[in-house]
């Protein structure tokens, strides 16, 4: 199969597969040359075994095989996930998989998180429901969007027309209100978990939390901490009290302390909370709350988050769990390193910590001496701001690095480094998958050594065998892009902002990492030349979004012209750009449906 | 002793600062205000200041005269690198946090803010020992140490009066009066961004309103050292 075959994309994609297999494929199954694979391979067989298959990519391996083969495997996917959700038409997918349990979908591009991605740009959830309505999907339990314009009438079509409706997950999603969440809550029966996360919620001033049945409900997961309206308390403490099987809680800002206790007490099986506040009702600022027998109360708790406005005073409640908490996210509390050293020094199990640069490196130092199980660490800014003081150093970096040797993840902002605590980490945390360092002034070199950054990040993708995602900062040359494409050969998503000299670098990295399937550039001197480099390889990738680089119109346009499966997005928000060739915001992505009906005016596709 | 317990209102009143011969009209015996404290401008009453726990408190031995003209000597507070224009989604924190983050902040939990003046409030809390309850202030609203000193009296006069007068006039118990003496004297501290708990007034003002997280406005006896200091000048006063 040739590379600009269809069906050759889903052998390296995420993505759903087109559909026709490629002659030889169905060669294999043909029963004129095997007889006996007729009577071995009934479709009742069949199916039996393909219920072990589980990962997509087997899957679609497995619907290569033949006609007969495509149809079974169709029958019997039960998740279907659509990494781009322009790669295909959602009546294609509904079409082809009617019996999906479970469909999965991503919209904007990541950078769209930064503002980056003007609003209205796309990714709507409606056309997808629409068609899987139309369909039947009698058999859809759940939906999982992440970065989607969702409607208020989507959620209610999910509601309403699909009885075995169960689990909504919105991730970074917008476009729908609290009147949608009261339609969600009221109309389907069986919810089992409502799950946003960081998502845009327009507060209609719906009582949402009251529409829940007044019987008791199933559900096992409800998280809606980022749901900035207030809530109504009394509803929301008779729905806890009537969700047996509530396993996941997650308050938003307008939970008090005093209110947090009387829920817990309420839900003592409670596996995962978001605390809310974790700070006293403004209106009774002086009101004792007995927290730590709450804690003591949920034997079960494992996994911690909220802390939106801490009262510091409050956080050595939580030690009753310490011991077998698993996962800490600490990102919106502003606390001191002693602060946190009181809870952390008790935390041995812990594998996921989230915290902000508040606590310094002597709070990374704590975690270091204590979390010898730690797997997933992020310290984020208490103050996002370029020029900021930053809180966190190489010294805590390297504190991580030798205390915690089993960590995979890590996301890191700071104001200065060095390289030679970043090769001190790529050295000691051999089971890194995800390196993702920001430091925050850009261009920035070692500051000790006044050098650039390349020989840290060139000994990160050399030493960490298993590493997937990167993300670099500080001032890069070509070279740093060099080792990535020299040893990056497990790299699939990479970021770059601020960096590298020339269009060598984007070379490199497009020519040396054949499993690169998500690249994000942004502000960095890479040119037509560059763009066109990665020709050879976009079809196998996901997307590739350059933006504030040197790209003209003349060099997408080639790039259109090269690979017809490419949709070429070019977004131009200034309107005095005019004849002006230049590109300000690049991005491509493969797809089977061509290019997309949605396009607001100020994207061109090319 | 006898003739110091004809004490007028001022003598008993409970202010902010330590012990001396406070001899500035109208400020009664024994106490500084607060602005005297920590206005290292103003000429310091007397040698007493310099005893007072601020190199017990927070110091590395350096001593405090010299801290205090070294002080007074910085004019300027460290001025800040210059101010890059900020791009557009950098650095990569999600619109998410960083909203969540800056509500946060104008709620009043303490945050500081490097270098330049911030633009939105600082809001401290500020406590005072034996207070039935807090305040806020709002730290930008001040230009000075003697300015946030001026505010705090006003804010904090009321429990001091009060306490004189339930417990002040009609008490003539000696031990009783000698622990109104001891704990009268009040420190003002506050509690930087490391946690650590420092004495109000060593450090330029701009610094003290970045690093600043809250303020507690302590008994004399609770600071280290002080309470010993204190009934030794209050026996000689006497």
């Amino acid at each position: 199969m040739t590379h600009d075959q269809p069906s050759a994309m889903s052998i390296d994609s995420d993505d759903n597969a087109p559909p026709d297999p490629s002659p030889a494929a169905s060669a294999v199954g043909s029963t004129k040359q095997r007889p006996d694979l007729q009577a071995a391979f009934t479709d009742d067989v069949l199916e039996s075994v393909l219920r072990f298959v589980t990962h997509r990519r087997d899957r679609n391996a497995v619907s290569l095989v033949s006609q007969a083969w495509y149809k079974v495997e169709a029958r019997t996917r039960s998740e279907v996930f659509i990494g781009n959700c322009y790669a295909i038409e959602p009546e294609r997918v509904a079409e082809r998989f009617d019996r999906v349990r479970t469909l999965v979908l991503k919209g904007k591009p990541r950078f769209a998180d930064f503002d980056l991605v003007p609003h209205n740009w796309g990714a709507h959830f409606s056309p997808w429901v629409r068609a899987i309505a139309q369909r039947g999907f009698q058999w859809l339990e759940r939906v999982s969007l992440k970065r989607m314009s969702v409607t208020d009438e989507d959620i209610g079509v999910l509601a309403r027309v699909f009885p075995g409706f169960k689990e909504l997950s919105l991730v970074c999603c917008d476009g729908f209100s609290t009147k949608g969440l009261a339609v969600l809550a009221g109309g389907c029966r069986q919810l089992r978990g409502l799950e946003l996360i960081e998502d845009d919620v327009v507060d209609d001033g719906v009582d949402w939390l009251a529409c829940f049945p007044e019987t008791t409900t199933s559900l096992v997961s409800l998280c809606f901490d980022c749901v900035e309206c207030a809530v109504n308390f009394d509803a929301l403490e008779s729905l806890v009290a009537r969700s047996r099987s509530l396993k996941k809680l997650t308050l938003n800002r307008h939970v008090s302390v005093g209110q947090l206790q009387r829920l817990m007490l309420r839900a003592p099986q409670l596996t995962h909370l978001g605390t809310g506040s974790f700070s006293p009702d403004p209106n009774a600022p002086d009101q004792e709350v007995d927290l730590v027998s709450a804690f003591n109360a949920c034997k079960f708790l494992h996994c911690l988050s909220g802390f939106r406005e801490i009262l510091a005073e409050y956080l050595p409640a939580i030690s009753p769990v310490c011991a077998n908490l698993t996962s800490l996210n600490l990102s919106l509390a502003d606390i001191t390193a002693a602060e946190l050293e009181a809870i952390v020094f008790q935390c041995h199990k812990l594998q996921l910590l989230w915290v902000l640069d508040s606590v310094r490196d002597r709070g990374l130092q704590a975690v270091a001496s204590t979390c010898k199980d730690l797997r997933d660490l992020r310290v984020f800014p208490v103050d996002p701001r370029e020029d900021s003081e930053g809180g966190v150093t190489e010294v805590g970096l390297v504190a991580i690095s030798e205390g915690c040797r089993k960590l995979q993840s890590i996301l890191y902002f700071c104001q200065q480094m060095t390289n030679a605590a970043v090769v001190t980490m790529s050295r000691n945390c051999s089971e890194l998958t995800v390196f993702r360092l920001c430091i925050m002034g850009r261009h920035r070199p070692d500051h000790v050594t006044g050098e650039p950054m390349d020989e840290g990040f060139g000994a990160i993708v050399r030493y960490c065998k298993k590493l997937t995602r990167l993300a670099v900062s500080g001032l890069l040359t070509d070279r740093a892009f060099m080792n990535i494409g020299m040893y990056g050969k497990t790299v699939q998503t990479l970021s770059v902002a601020f960096a590298g000299d020339s269009d060598m670098a984007l070379k490199y990295v497009l020519e040396g990492c054949p499993n690169l399937q998500k690249l994000e550039i942004r502000d960095s001197p890479f040119g037509d030349a560059g763009l066109l480099s990665g020709v050879h390889h976009y079809c196998n990738m996901r997307f590739l979004w350059m933006s504030s680089c040197r790209l003209t119109m003349s060099g997408c346009q080639e790039v259109a012209r090269s690979l017809p499966h490419l949709v070429v997005e070019v977004i131009r928000e200034r309107e005095e750009q005019g004849d002006d060739d230049s590109v300000e915001k690049l991005y491509l992505y493969r797809s089977v449906s061509g290019p997309r009906n949605d396009a607001p005016p100020f994207v061109s596709i090319m | 002793m006898a003739t110091d317990l004809s004490l007028n209102f001022e003598a008993t009143e409970l202010r902010l600062g330590p012990p001396g011969n406070g001899d500035s009209a109208g400020k009664g015996i024994g106490k500084r205000g607060f602005s005297e404290t920590v206005d290292l401008k103003l000429n310091l009453m007397e040698p007493a200041p310099l005893d007072v726990p601020a190199s017990t408190v927070k110091d590395t031995g350096v001593d405090l005269t010299e801290k205090l003209r070294g002080s007074n000597a910085v004019a300027d507070p460290a001025k800040p690198p210059a101010h890059k224009a900020q791009v557009v989604g950098w650095p990569p924190v999600r619109s998410f946090r960083r909203n969540m983050l800056a509500t946060q902040s104008s709620k009043g939990n303490n945050r500081s803010e490097e270098g330049e003046k911030n633009a939105g409030a600082t809001y401290v809390k500020v406590s005072m020992d034996g207070a039935p309850y807090l305040r806020k202030v709002d730290l930008n609203m001040y230009k000075s140490y003697q300015d946030l000193s001026n505010s705090l009296e006003k804010m904090f006069s009321c429990f001091t009066m009060g306490q004189c007068g339930s417990q002040g006039i009609n008490f003539l118990n000696e031990s009783k009066l000698m622990d109104l003496l001891n704990g009268s004297e009040y420190v003002p501290t506050y509690e930087d961004r490391d946690g650590d708990w420092m004495l109000v007034g060593d450090v330029p003002w701009e610094m003290f309103v970045d690093s600043c997280r809250r303020l507690r406005i302590m008994k004399g006896s609770e600071a280290i050292g002080l309470a010993p200091r204190a009934v030794e000048k209050c026996k000689n006063r006497s």
